[in-house]
């Protein structure tokens, strides 16, 4: 998707990145970026460049992930990775509140979370896409969500346009990118000298004064938009969403349906990996107090769920979505159509990372032409 | 603050600067005053709550009950709205909360958020007739209408209940139908699908009752609550009957964790049913009776 | 429970009993250490050899039972166990599937038995190994080889409270995924069990960059055709597929 860029772009020499990461840490920020760790990349803390995946690129399949060297002196040439923006914001488990016995009584107190200034370098644009997906869940309903806020507050992005893509993006589809134009403090662009560097908030523009950056030359923004148009132009996989979502409401009883959940493992890596997905469970667990203690103290704590659980559409002694297949035409369902209805918007943001890290390689582009084919 | 966190402040500083009224997040305190058994399996609760509220609930409504250190359930109130200062539960235990809760002796602390949800239509029933039916465990949450059309019922025409259970064992606050039957303000028609020595009443499923309403169906609101296949039967024998599908109102059921629109768990395709339910009109639901398992 | 209120804890009769098993699911109970000593002051733990010599006769409020049955004499043995408890347990693969003993179900045992002791007459054995839930009825299970010390502790505490277990069904995957656990299977090609797995251990093995071997038994609804056929194409073999 193209746009207005925010501001003009400037320019960073290859040797000064590490200058960013420094000028993020004066400012109290714990920054995070993309490492290579267990054969894929993820992000962590870095406090050196490099820590960054030098030299790497990733090859992207369906149900397949490998890391390889690109031949060049790239930080950046890996698209992306399992992780998302997700965990910073959402957490993966967290406490919400805590009871405790008073006397005859009991006291509720919430929790607030731990909410340190994070800066993440190396977010893609649909990662970005995904977070404002996730604002309006969290932020915009009728009762805001003061967890997630405090976390949200707290983050500095540091985007970096995508030059290529892998196999499985197709943020073209979903127009989320590979350029990325909202939602950012700063965006990158990486090319052979250095990065092309654009501010997007005022606090973006307050630490590029801390940058030794000099004007970005023309030659390199041409550059750069070739690289971009080509991304946009050469991106492999492709979902059409005009007909979105009346073409699945009209298509809830296909056979497909059948068919992909005899081969779907129902474990819910799609819905972890996927950057938007927000189904959470909440539990009371009970803490061991004082022995002699007459009520139980308590804290409720939420986790990271999914709609693949079983247990997640069960009533009384009854469930509705009992079979694999009810399961996944739920996923599927939700995440391209009745999210527009509950939400204003798509689910998806085309990462591609739920056909990547399926363990089985379903790929729900596939699914969906195969579910715009007469049923049979 | 960077920009893309200047939205989010914006739109959390709602959170900041909350609306009045108790934190929905939070559980308050309240005691069971009394417990009742009123059928079979159901128990109804009593509850007074420490810090009185201010606001009473819609008809329809549900609030979220905690057994401390156990977990929390979603459970309809089933109480007079015009007495603010109880709150009157029915629970079925069935799982190891609602078995928690359903067991509380008068005293124990309870766990309260709420009420939540959509209520039932009571300004589109003004001026018609107004048929309520509710199977098994469905009429506790319809009982708060009940009441509220029986405390303003001059403005409505025809009030007929039609109501049925499993069994005579099953049925619910019998002797408050009884008597309700017997004032005459509403025509009460009990059935049970299994009949018992001692029982002289109807016995079939409830649908087919719905014939024997008097009510005028061009201008009636019906309101429904039961097991989702006896909702999905009713709703046929209503529009049978002539009552269109604008005017049944339903209230769907699913499990229910945070009861704020976040969890995802209540999800039923286009709707999340704590936020947009639980009561809906037919007309928009009408697409998840057409398929199963959704 | 009647009498006591759910939130108000109750001094509980817990036993351990132990049938044809490696006694780790015990040990796991063991260390839990100091919640053990809290555990010790709020139950009355009457019968846990592992624990302590001195015992208290039952009945019992809960029994916990380790272990598969293997022998007539243990047949009967854990109907007598049934008899004096009010809720049983069952606790680790070899109670709620058989264990690794179970191998025996698809062998001659009585071959065995001459393979491997000089004087086989002398031994009292079932020809199968089978789990508790094949003899008596068993009100819950914690799975596991061994068992989670974390999940064996919320289950007694949610005895304590008057109410059932509330262990997850679901994968592993989501264990690993809430983690951060970089896939072993999509970045690594191994044939890693985990999404047919019982989450409860906290994804231990893929969290080692290993691949799950399923000790937990299987999750909820699992799909493990669709999982083998993943695992030929990674090179798997037949005879690995079992």
């Amino acid at each position: 998707m193209t746009g207005a860029k925010p501001a003009p772009a400037q320019f960073l020499a290859r040797a000064d990145l590490q200058r960013l990461l420094e000028a993020l840490r004066a400012r109290g920020y714990r920054v995070m970026g993309p490492v290579p760790r267990d054969g894929a990349v993820v992000f962590d803390e870095v406090r050196s460049v490099d820590e960054l995946p030098r030299g790497l690129r990733e090859a992207q399949e369906p149900g397949r992930y490998r890391l390889e060297p690109n031949g060049r002196d790239t930080v950046f040439d890996v698209v992306n990775g399992p992780g998302s923006l997700k965990p910073y914001v959402f957490a993966p488990r967290e406490k919400l509140l805590q009871v405790e016995p008073e006397g005859r009584s009991f006291r509720a107190q919430e929790l607030h979370p731990d909410a340190p200034k994070l800066a993440v370098i190396g977010v893609r644009a649909c990662d970005l896409a995904a977070l404002s997906v996730q604002d309006r869940i969290f932020l915009e309903g009728r009762y805001p969500d003061s967890y997630y806020a405090a976390r949200r507050r707290q983050l500095f992005l540091v985007a970096v346009n995508c030059t290529r893509s892998a196999s499985t993006c197709f943020c073209v589809s979903m127009a989320t990118g590979p350029e990325a134009t909202q939602g950012f403090d700063l965006a990158l662009t990486e090319q052979e000298w250095g990065f092309l560097v654009r501010a997007g908030s005022a606090l973006g523009r307050e630490v590029q004064q801390a940058l030794p950056l000099t004007p970005a030359p023309e030659a390199a923004l041409a550059r750069e938009r070739t690289s971009l148009e080509t991304c946009a132009a050469t991106m492999q996989r492709k979902l059409e969403t005009a007909d979105l979502p009346e073409v699945l409401y009209r298509n809830l009883e296909h056979p497909r349906w059948h068919d992909v959940g005899s081969r779907c493992l129902s474990c819910g890596n799609c819905t972890m990996v996927c950057p938007t997905c927000f189904c959470h469970d909440e539990k009371d667990e009970p803490l061991l107090g004082e022995p002699d203690e007459a009520g139980v103290r308590s804290v409720r704590v939420r986790e990271w769920d999914s709609c693949f659980n079983r247990e997640h559409a069960q009533v009384y002694g009854l469930n509705y979505r009992p079979k694999i297949e009810d399961r996944y035409r739920q996923w599927l369902v939700h995440k391209l159509a009745s999210w527009i209805d509950q939400f204003g918007t798509s689910g998806c943001v085309g990462c591609g990372r739920c056909i990547t890290w399926c363990p089985v390689g379903i790929d729900l582009t596939e699914e969906m032409r195969a579910l715009r084919e007469p049923g049979a | 603050m960077s920009m893309a966190a200047e939205g989010a402040a914006s739109a959390a500083a709602g959170v900041a600067g909350k609306p009045a009224g108790p934190d929905p997040w939070l559980p308050r305190l309240g005691r069971i005053v009394s417990r009742r058994r009123d059928s079979r399996d159901a128990w109804t609760l009593e509850i007074r709550e420490q810090i009185p509220q201010s606001a009473s609930f819609r008809p329809g409504q549900f609030n979220m009950l905690t057994a401390f250190g156990i977990g929390e359930v979603p459970i309809s109130l089933s109480g007079d709205p015009a007495a603010m200062d109880r709150l009157i539960h029915t629970i079925r235990p069935v799982g190891p909360v609602s078995t928690a809760l359903a067991q509380m002796r008068p005293g124990a602390a309870i766990g309260l958020r709420g009420p939540f949800g959509s209520g039932w239509p009571l300004r589109q029933a003004v001026g018609g007739d107004v048929l309520v039916v509710a199977g098994g465990l469905g009429l506790a949450p319809l009982r708060p209408v009940l009441y509220a059309l029986l405390a303003g019922r001059e403005r409505y025409g025809r009030i007929t209940l039609l109501y049925g259970s499993r069994s005579p064992d099953d049925v619910l606050f019998h002797r408050e139908i009884v008597s309700w039957s017997r004032r005459q303000r509403i025509e009460v028609h009990v059935t049970v699908d299994h009949a018992a020595s001692g029982w002289d009443g109807h016995v079939g499923v409830v649908t087919t009752l719905v014939p024997r309403a008097q009510c005028e169906p061009q201008r009636t609101v019906a309101l429904v609550c039961g097991p989702e296949v006896m909702m999905r039967l009713t709703v046929a024998a209503l529009h049978a009957h002539g009552i269109p599908h604008e005017a049944i109102y339903l209230s769907m059921e699913r499990n229910m964790k945070c009861a704020l629109g976040l969890c995802g768990r209540c999800q039923l395709q286009s709707v999340l049913v704590c936020r947009d339910g639980p009561v809906f009109r037919y007309d928009r639901v009408r697409g998840l009776f057409a398929h199963k398992e959704l | 429970m009647s009498g006591s209120a759910p939130g108000e804890p109750r001094r509980l009769r817990l036993a351990v009993h132990k049938f044809a098993s490696c006694d780790g699911c015990q040990l796991q109970i063991l260390n839990l250490e100091d919640e053990l000593l809290w555990l010790s002051r709020r139950i009355e733990i009457a019968y846990f050899l592992e624990w302590s010599s001195r015992s208290l006769e039952g009945p019992y409020d809960l029994a916990l039972v380790e272990g598969s049955i293997t022998t007539p004499r243990d047949a009967e043995r854990i109907r007598q166990v049934r008899e004096q408890t009010r809720t049983l347990i069952t606790i680790g693969a070899c109670a709620t599937a058989g264990g690794i003993q179970a191998l025996r179900n698809w062998a001659d045992v009585e071959e065995w038995k001459r393979q491997v002791y000089p004087e086989p007459r002398w031994l009292e054995v079932l020809p199968t190994s089978t789990p508790i839930s094949a003899h008596v009825r068993v009100d819950d299970e914690i799975h596991g080889c061994p068992v989670n010390k974390e999940q064996v502790l919320r289950v007694i505490v949610r005895a304590l409270l008057g109410t059932r277990p509330d262990l997850p069904s679901h994968s592993v995957c989501l264990e690993c995924k809430r983690q951060g656990h970089v896939c072993v299977v999509v970045a690594r090609g191994l044939p890693c069990m985990g999404p047919v797995t019982r989450a409860g251990c906290g994804a231990l093995c893929p969290g080692l960059a290993r691949d799950c071997y399923a000790c937990f038994g299987p999750c909820d609804d699992p799909n493990p055709e669709a999982l083998a056929a993943r695992f030929q194409d990674l090179g798997l073999g037949a005879a690995d597929r079992v």
